[in-house]
């Protein structure tokens, strides 16, 4: 964590690697694994590894809004000291209220002084909703609105990284019946880059993958249509599940404890939201690579989607539905019992005799 | 709200409440219908014309053997038909939750290859029934938009459950809502056209071998 500005004659990435004992067959190594995390053909492993060599520290100013703080905990206990990490060093983290040292306005003045220093080529980087009823009065930092402070920090910019469902689309804040008018960073920012990592929490090695490729080739990596990372979104959890055989063949855990959960079937009749899940956590797992909630015996929630929370109970599957209840199936079918009688009385009455066949 | 939550939430409850005030419309309207009276006595006693009736919901199942050469491809079609739709509707994991959800009811699944060869099967047989109606000089004549349209209502449903099978075509959300979508417009206009023959059908032939029975006529 870095309370200074960057300053243009700083040590690059490489040097500073390389002070830690770490040479260019770890940067190497290091770029084979990302190039192949990002989709990228293994020709650029060692053009990225040159380009992180000389690459300077990129300025990150990072503001939490409405937000528990969850998004920061897991990036920052992400891994083991590897050069994951050191990335995460490496970028000059100007601006962090929970982790940097200085409060009130001596924070505030760093603030200025960061945006000041790198206007213009710094990443905004975001976490937590934005809520904007009522003016935004709901979540405030130094007296100014959240929204107030993305619209002038946003307009300097380099891009933006909306880390997190929250900053992303809104997520537990935007859920009904969404009292403080929480929406997402796109609802309120046009016109300026922005890449989604949705999730709940995002999946650490997502965003350095991000910052990865931006350091290595100064632009954003190619994002699908909801503005997320292509290499890191562009599958559901579904198609890259471990248990996805038991799917197709059709085996199913009924309950958490039945023989099928135990056998490791397939959790959809459990809840399981994987189908219409994007999100890495199948590939790149959890802690260290340990597993997932999917292997750890719980269906996916779904929460790297928007509006995840208002999507009915967990433990629905997707093939149920929010099906009318019985007395309204009650109500229709008395309505229609009625209407039935009353054509056919009116008919009868239309007709008073069956006329006997003259045959 | 998402396409999918719209699918599964408001449209299917809509879809559902238009199914059964339809549904009970028709049979209301049916059923309170005036009717001859019988002046003749019966000549068989309740318990057999209520045989006659069960006879006749299976007999009338298969043409008789003096029909067949006429009839064989259209019934055979037509037993593939509802056959692959018993298969798919009952034996299918995601149908049997669905149907677990709304009574309580479970039973064993059969695996997704099975209920993708029906479903194609079924489709198939969907396909040469119309070429048979489109081809047929009698059954063009005899055919109006209902056939037209409950033949659609029908094969939409499949077409996109084999799709959200593969999930090609687009991701599972969207074909999981375009499959929901499908069923609930077969949904609504199931009471009101030809389709409505799932609730009549075999109370038709059931009263009409009861009949039959009650004036001592084979069944």
């Amino acid at each position: 964590m870095s309370d200074q500005t960057a300053a243009p004659d700083q040590e690059n990435l490489g040097a500073m690697l390389a002070r830690r004992g770490f040479g260019r067959r770890s940067l190497l190594k290091f770029a084979i694994v990302m190039t192949s995390s990002l989709a990228l053909p293994p020709s650029l492993a060692p053009v990225m590894a040159d380009n992180l060599a000389k690459a300077k520290r990129q300025s990150v100013i990072w503001l939490s809004f409405q937000e528990c703080t969850g998004c920061l905990e897991t990036l920052l206990r992400s891994s083991a000291p590897t050069i994951d990490s050191l990335i995460f060093d490496f970028i000059s983290l100007d601006y962090q209220e929970s982790l940097m040292a200085s409060a009130g306005a001596a924070a505030e003045h760093t603030l200025r002084q960061a945006v000041a220093a790198n206007k213009g080529e710094y990443l905004l980087a975001i976490d937590g909703s934005v809520p904007v009823k009522d003016g935004g009065v709901y979540s405030l930092t130094g007296g100014r609105s959240n929204v107030s402070m993305l619209e002038e920090f946003a307009g300097s910019a380099k891009a933006i990284l909306a880390i997190g469902t929250c900053a992303a689309y809104g997520g537990i804040p935007k859920a009904h019946p969404n009292p403080t008018g929480a929406v997402g960073v796109e609802d309120i920012i046009s016109g300026k880059p922005i890449v989604n990592i949705p999730g709940c929490p995002p999946v650490p090695e997502v965003l350095s993958g991000v910052l990865v490729y931006f350091v290595s080739f100064g632009k954003l990596p190619d994002l699908d249509d909801r503005k997320r990372p292509l290499a890191y979104f562009g599958t559901t959890i579904h198609d890259q599940c471990y248990r996805r055989p038991f799917y197709d063949q059709g085996k199913f855990a009924k309950s958490f404890d039945d023989e099928g959960a135990r056998q490791g079937w397939c959790l959809f009749e459990l809840g399981c939201k994987g189908p219409t899940t994007h999100n890495a956590c199948a590939s790149l797992k959890w802690n260290n690579g340990t597993s997932f909630p999917i292997e750890s015996g719980h269906g996916c929630i779904g929460c790297s989607e928007p509006d995840f929370w208002d999507q009915g109970s967990f433990y629905t599957s997707l093939a149920g539905s929010s099906a009318t209840g019985w007395r309204n199936a009650g109500i229709a079918a008395a309505v229609g019992l009625a209407g039935g009688a009353a054509a056919a009385l009116s008919a009868r009455s239309k007709t008073p005799t069956i006329p006997e066949d003259k045959s | 709200m998402t396409l999918l939550a719209f699918a599964r939430g408001p449209a299917m409850q809509a879809a559902t409440l238009i199914m059964i005030a339809g549904m009970f419309w028709r049979l209301a309207g049916i059923l309170l219908l005036r009717r001859k009276t019988a002046h003749a006595a019966a000549r068989t006693p309740f318990l057999l014309r209520l045989a006659g009736g069960a006879k006749t919901i299976v007999t009338r199942t298969v043409p008789r053997k003096n029909f067949w050469p006429r009839v064989a491809s259209g019934v055979s079609l037509g037993w593939v038909l509802h056959i692959g739709l018993f298969v798919i509707l009952f034996a299918g994991a995601p149908h049997i939750l669905v149907i677990h959800q709304i009574t309580g009811l479970s039973w064993p699944n059969l695996p997704k290859g099975v209920i993708v060869i029906a479903s194609a099967l079924t489709l198939a047989a969907l396909v040469a029934l119309l070429a048979r109606r489109l081809t047929h000089p009698v059954l063009r004549l005899l055919s109006n938009t209902d056939d037209y349209l409950s033949w659609l209502l029908v094969f939409l449903p499949i077409s996109t459950g084999i799709l959200l099978s593969g999930e090609t075509v687009a991701g599972y959300g969207t074909l999981l809502a375009l499959h929901i979508f499908s069923v609930e417009a077969l949904m609504i206009w199931l009471p009101f056209g030809k389709l409505m023959h799932v609730a009549l059908v075999f109370a038709g032939r059931g009263m009409m071998g009861f009949n039959f029975a009650r004036k001592g006529a084979a069944t």
